[in-house]
């Protein structure tokens, strides 16, 4: 009696929407049941979960403001993933794209937002491009493996922003809190939807079109996905695999900087040393969830941020500790991926003569 | 009449929805070579990796010397005496041949007793006249020598059942002589050897009886005294085959038309370091083709990528047209028109996941400059689709679900649609069916018709001297001369692929 995993020949997008569905839920009755040990009852751990990202309004808006950042990172790392490239550094290069921004802030002004904006939005693409493409570099010049020069160049950013903060940009009006300065209007992307919406959910959807017609519509696109199914094969067609790994960084990079950018100059309006809760995580397993393609990563994004504001009012409505909602969280995404597996692979047992195994 | 070792009965065997196997039986009796003959596809490895536990059959019985097995490993079956050589080789490249020895044997207890082993190995070698150096290292060893280190292997755990899964693939015509007297050695002591293969007449010579497959049932089993090889053949493949290719010979002298491609005195590094083209000199000229014949391993890979631009010569020239390409970028050499058919069709030649649409702009893509239009492409796979016979029920979904027969299809259609004037074929019919395989022939035909110079590399002797103008041998990287097909003979070329020099 074996057990064993087979690839699933067709992967229908229904079956795959079907599997995560049932993993999430699959999950959150594990939750439940674990919370109920800690005498709160089911009823309302599925009542706060549901009612706190979709039972108003303002929930709906506040998970809209999560799920940019998500989805910025989200579209960094398919970006990165779909030529086969390990990019794990979002979470840095959207600290570099906020140092970026708040260094155009602190230093200059050019009147109108109209100009600041873009300036700063410009330069913390470029910021976090460059950042991603050191890694790109490494592995271009020296071969050096993606997967650990990107992660380890995340605490570097994150050393760096600490510094700022707690040193030389520190507000010297903050009563000794490390943080700077908050930024005027004048440098702030405008709220579309009061309280906190800001114009950042548009550029995040105009960024996932954007990059779902490059990888459609462009040359470059199609090397890109022609990289990422073999690399073989993209050499016997000529296209030069070294320049695509430093472009495609570069963007990747420059993705999630802009995470970085509307985090800094939409929602907080000054540099911290918690800009992001591992939105640049979030955004790996949100880009695997999407099946790294840009458009499935919005909605997915969505859905994670809910996840995240729910477990804000978790944490508020039953006193638990953050560490029992992360607890929640990450069952959550896993079973999401254990569904997204199975609607990959299927299970066959080889059981007894006269089944149909393979 | 010699007791029956093993009885396979009306096994049946399906993969989703398809039947590999439709109530197939089998029998094999104590010192015979019973071959089990085949096109790919027909079901001969399915049937033998029901036998050894690799699947378990839907219907159908197995009895090993009488009494019932039912094996749920390839462990159980080992066990049973049941041994079985695969196609690819199960052996440690970075170990010798004595600790790979060692690595399957029973009852050696903790520890490795290396004079033990070495004594067992030794002994079984002189008996089966397998000669091999248990001290080298796998990765030092020829593919031939990597076999015998893997019959060796199998036949020291006393099989009493041997399978050979198409052992011959991989040798020269002298090799596979050695292995035959080891076989008719083997047969001698009582064993039963099983012979998977497609080619005629090997099957012939080595077999006492032959077991002719077809869409995967059993057509027939003959005693191989009694039939001819043009009947095994219609019983193979349900009709008659197709043993001459109708080749105009080229008007007028080969040495008066224009040299297409030339290669001097190319230098070319392997993987591993080695000089794997070790000095080589060719050309090809328009409506020829040249035949590179030789042992897979002995620089072909090398030399193709060289002249395909996917890896750089040490030193040495290679001339398109009278211009120097040794150190073109990929591009420009597709743009002088050169077409290139790699040997792994579904992970060089076309990209798997992308469907059939992606995979016909492959080579032409950046022609449409920023932008990709994909409905330029369309129209150009509908029109190829119909032209080359590629048998799809749609355009999109990834072209790794295809089958060989029709990816082949798909990728000539690329290559030989952009009119290149040198085609460049590695094993362009490896794992095709009849019919594919005919239909890839006929096209290189074609083509040298039209004047195109085809490079055609491959292992298959018959196709080689069917297609070829002249025959290039190749060994160890190095070119050990060049034949006019009706002056080669297998066994002369057996002889130059084995090192021998010649012309």
């Amino acid at each position: 009696m074996g057990i064993r995993f087979r690839r699933r020949f067709e992967e229908g997008g229904l079956r795959w929407a079907l599997a995560s569905a049932a993993g999430v839920l699959f999950a959150l009755l594990l939750s439940a049941a674990l919370l109920a040990l800690r005498g709160i009852s089911p009823a309302s751990f599925f009542y706060v979960l549901l009612e706190a990202p979709f039972g108003s309004s303002y929930g709906l808006k506040e998970t809209a403001v999560k799920a940019v950042p998500i989805a910025f990172c989200a579209l960094a790392v398919s970006l990165s993933f779909r030529m086969l490239l390990w990019n794990i550094g979002a979470e840095g290069q959207l600290h570099l794209g906020a140092f970026a921004a708040a260094l155009f802030a602190r230093h200059l002004d050019w009147g109108s937002r109209a100009l600041n904006l873009p300036a700063m939005g410009l330069s913390a693409f470029v910021a976090g491009g460059l950042y991603a493409s050191l890694v790109g570099l490494l592995k271009v010049r020296l071969r050096v493996n993606e997967v650990i020069s990107s992660l380890m160049l995340n605490y570097v950013a994150l050393l760096w922003m600490d510094y700022l903060v707690y040193g030389p940009w520190k507000d010297p009006s903050s009563l000794g809190f490390p943080m700077t300065p908050l930024i005027p209007p004048s440098h702030s992307l405008p709220v579309l939807i009061p309280p906190r919406l800001h114009l950042g959910v548009l550029l995040v959807v105009l960024s996932s079109a954007a990059l779902h017609l490059l990888l459609e519509r462009t040359s470059f696109g199609y090397e890109v996905r022609v990289t990422g199914s073999s690399k073989e094969a993209s050499l016997y067609a000529g296209m030069n695999y070294w320049r695509n790994v430093l472009l495609v960084m570069f963007l990747s990079g420059g993705l999630a900087g802009l995470a970085g950018f509307c985090e800094f100059s939409g929602l907080i309006h000054r540099l911290q040393p918690s800009m992001s809760p591992g939105y640049g995580f979030t955004g790996i397993t949100v880009a695997w969830l999407s099946r790294v393609k840009p458009l499935v990563a919005l909605p997915v994004s969505y859905l994670v941020a809910a996840l995240f504001v729910a477990g804000d009012a978790l944490q508020i409505s039953f006193r638990l500790p953050l560490a029992s909602v992360q607890v929640v969280q990450g069952l959550v995404l896993t079973f999401a991926l254990v569904g997204d597996f199975f609607s990959r692979y299927e299970l066959v047992l080889e059981g007894r003569a006269g089944e149909g195994d393979a | 009449m010699s007791a029956q070792l093993l009885l396979m009965q009306d096994i049946w065997k399906g993969f989703g929805g398809l039947w590999a196997n439709r109530g197939v039986s089998f029998d094999l009796l104590a010192g015979e070579v019973h071959a089990l003959l085949g096109e790919n596809g027909a079901g001969k490895s399915t049937l033998m990796n029901v036998l050894v536990g690799l699947y378990r059959q839907d219907r159908g019985r197995i009895f090993l010397e009488g009494r019932e097995v039912r094996f749920s490993s390839p462990r159980d079956a080992i066990r049973a005496g049941i041994g079985m050589v695969h196609q690819h080789f199960m052996l440690v490249e970075k170990m010798t041949v004595w600790e790979n020895v060692a690595l399957g044997m029973e009852g050696l207890g903790l520890g490795l007793k290396r004079e033990e082993v070495l004594r067992r190995i030794e002994e079984a070698s002189r008996r089966y006249s397998l000669e091999v150096d248990p001290k080298a290292h796998i990765w030092q060893l020829s593919v031939g020598e990597r076999q015998r280190v893997e019959i060796l292997r199998t036949l020291m755990s006393n099989p009493r059942v041997l399978v050979l899964d198409e052992p011959t693939s991989v040798l020269t015509p002298q090799e596979s002589e050695g292995l035959f007297r080891t076989l008719r050695r083997v047969r001698e002591e009582g064993r039963g050897v099983i012979f998977i293969s497609h080619k005629l007449r090997e099957v012939m010579e080595v077999a006492d009886r032959i077991t002719v497959m077809r869409g995967g049932e059993r057509v027939a089993t003959l005693r191989a005294e009694e039939v001819s090889e043009e009947r095994l053949a219609e019983l193979m493949i349900g009709r008659k085959l197709r043993l001459e290719y109708s080749k105009p010979s080229p008007s007028g002298s080969i040495l008066a038309r224009e040299e297409v491609l030339r290669v001097e005195d190319l230098r070319v590094e392997g993987d591993r370091a080695n000089l794997a083209v070790d000095g080589i000199s060719l050309s090809v000229r328009g409506g020829t083709i040249l035949g590179v014949a030789g042992v897979a391993g002995n620089g072909q890979r090398e030399l193709v990528e060289a002249i395909a631009g996917l890896r750089r010569p040490l030193s040495g020239r290679i001339y398109l047209l009278g211009k120097d390409i040794t150190h073109a970028p990929v591009r420009e050499r597709i743009a002088l028109g050169l077409s290139y058919i790699p040997a792994e069709r579904g992970q060089v030649g076309l990209v798997g996941d992308l469907d059939l649409v992606d995979n016909v702009a492959l080579k032409d893509y950046w022609k449409g400059g920023l932008s990709f239009d994909r409905r330029r492409f369309e129209e150009r796979a509908g029109r190829l689709v119909r032209e080359f016979d590629v048998r799809v029920q749609r355009l999109d979904g990834p072209v790794k679900n295809m089958s060989g027969g029709n990816m082949q299809r798909l990728l000539l259609a690329r290559e030989l649609s952009s009119d290149p004037v040198l085609v460049v074929a590695v094993h362009p019919t490896w794992g095709l069916d009849v019919a594919a395989t005919e239909f890839v022939r006929e096209r290189l035909l074609e083509e040298r018709g039209k004047g195109k110079a085809i490079l055609l590399i491959s292992e298959d002797l018959e196709e080689i001297m069917a297609l070829s103008d002249l025959i290039a041998v190749i060994s160890r990287g190095k070119i050990m001369g060049i034949l006019k097909p009706e002056e080669a003979d297998e066994r002369r070329i057996g002889l130059m692929m084995m090192g021998e020099r010649e012309g």
